[in-house]
């Protein structure tokens, strides 16, 4: 009970904090707009296959601009202080709280200007929102605690990239084979597979992240 | 004798599973023919693999809750002759793959699933160079090895089984079981594969050995 007021009031402190600045979103939202354009540009008009993975690049991209920040754009002395005040477990949960709720802001408007410029009809468009919701939930648990792994080793960006390309990629694969699912309009009793093994990934890194950045906070 | 018995052991498990792995009877089999005698050399390289991963997360977990600079040295050194065992599994799997399957690197699950492993554990590591500091670098990096565990065992053992692949077993091949009547091949591989494990495990401790020398005279030194 105590964890779960100590994580609602780290949301919200990320929450206000971004507000004021409004920095991160911003460019992470021009980011992924000017993305998409150039990809626009460059293709012009794309096959099923390529629209669905051009798309899970640009997210895959995006997201791990969005989330390098999570760990270092408060100073280090602040970030002290609040590990006097809360325990590691609700830092961590409500990083991804957090994280989730930037993914899936970001992945909603990703896919919104992605299907308005690039023309692809969807077979099942609830399926295929619902691999969206899934797979931003699933980039930002695996990528928060990376994201803390290499902020602890000086946070460059190339390590990041290092570190978390190999980690995401099965999530990456079952995501694109749910999608292309979707796009081809199967029977959703075909799906049901990646469905779970989705959720049980996202299940499995939540629950290893709590173990272990207990270990990983102190210095 | 006391200690050293196992080495011995594993010695003499690779000799009886060269011999008889390139003179004892196999079946005879369609496309296959005698290049079926590669598993005696291809399997027990990603058993051996696969062993010293485990023991690598096991003393990084040991790590975590000890802080004892051994378990360290011990994850770290596993890794890197697993690596080694990865990179021969690949040669040969690709030697084979060549004759079978008509292509050194025919695109399957299993083979894609382990090189993306195997770069997920060279991020290790890149990831211990990035570190200076010995302790935050051992407990960093354990944090990082026990985190990529699970995803290895996903990537090798489970979304290969779930897709089509070229190998046994899965998306509908026959398993090993079946070109394998009379036990005969059961014979030469699970020995061949203890034998690769003590020999793989061997090399690690050997390696292990001289890290301590190093940290030792390192830490006298200064």
């Amino acid at each position: 009970m105590n964890v779960l007021k100590e994580v609602r009031s780290l949301i919200r402190k990320d929450l206000i904090l971004e507000w004021r600045s409004k920095y991160a979103i911003n460019s992470i939202l021009l980011y992924v707009v000017s993305t998409v354009f150039v990809c626009y540009q460059a293709f012009k008009s794309v096959d099923p296959t390529t629209w669905n993975a051009l798309f899970w690049i640009i997210l895959l991209f995006a997201s791990v601009n969005a989330i390098n920040k999570s760990f270092v754009q408060e100073s280090h002395h602040r970030q002290l202080y609040y590990y006097t005040l809360a325990s590691p477990k609700a830092v961590i949960l409500s990083k991804i709280v957090y994280n989730m709720l930037v993914m899936l802001l970001l992945a909603a408007i990703a896919f919104l200007v992605y299907s308005i410029i690039f023309h692809n009809p969807l077979a099942d468009p609830l399926l295929y929102l619902c691999a969206v919701v899934l797979g931003s939930m699933g980039f930002a648990s695996v990528f928060t605690m990376v994201a803390g792994i290499s902020a602890k080793a000086g946070n460059s960006s190339t390590l990041m990239a290092v570190l978390s390309f190999p980690i995401v990629i099965p999530l990456l694969l079952v995501l694109i084979k749910l999608s292309k699912n979707a796009l081809d309009g199967l029977a959703r009793s075909a799906s049901y597979d990646e469905l779970i093994v989705l959720l049980a990934i996202n299940i499995v890194t939540i629950a290893i992240s709590l173990l272990l950045f207990p270990y990983l906070w102190r210095d | 004798m006391k200690s050293y018995w196992w080495k011995i052991l594993g010695l003499l498990l690779l000799l009886y599973s060269i011999i008889m792995g390139l003179l004892g009877p196999v079946p005879a089999l369609p496309i296959v023919h005698e290049t079926i005698r590669n598993v005696y050399f291809h399997v027990p390289m990603w058993f051996t693999m696969f062993t010293l991963y485990v023991i690598s997360v096991v003393c990084s977990v040991k790590y975590l809750s000890s802080g004892n600079p051994k378990d360290d040295i011990i994850a770290v050194e596993s890794v890197n002759v697993g690596i080694i065992f990865c990179a021969f599994g690949l040669i040969s799997g690709m030697l084979w793959a060549n004759f079978t399957w008509g292509d050194p690197w025919p695109n399957d699950p299993q083979l894609n699933g382990s090189a993306i492993a195997t770069l997920m554990y060279l991020a290790y590591l890149v990831l211990r160079n990035a570190l200076e500091e010995e302790q935050k670098r051992a407990r960093i990096s354990a944090i990082y090895n026990i985190f990529a565990f699970p995803i290895m065992i996903v990537l090798m053992y489970i979304l290969p089984k779930t897709t089509d692949s070229l190998h046994p077993g899965a998306g509908g091949n026959s398993g090993f079981g079946e070109f394998d009547l009379d036990g005969m091949m059961k014979v030469v591989l699970y020995p061949a594969s203890l034998g690769w494990i003590l020999v793989g495990i061997w090399i690690m401790t050997l390696r292990f050995r001289i890290r301590k020398l190093e940290y030792q005279n390192d830490t006298a030194a200064s």
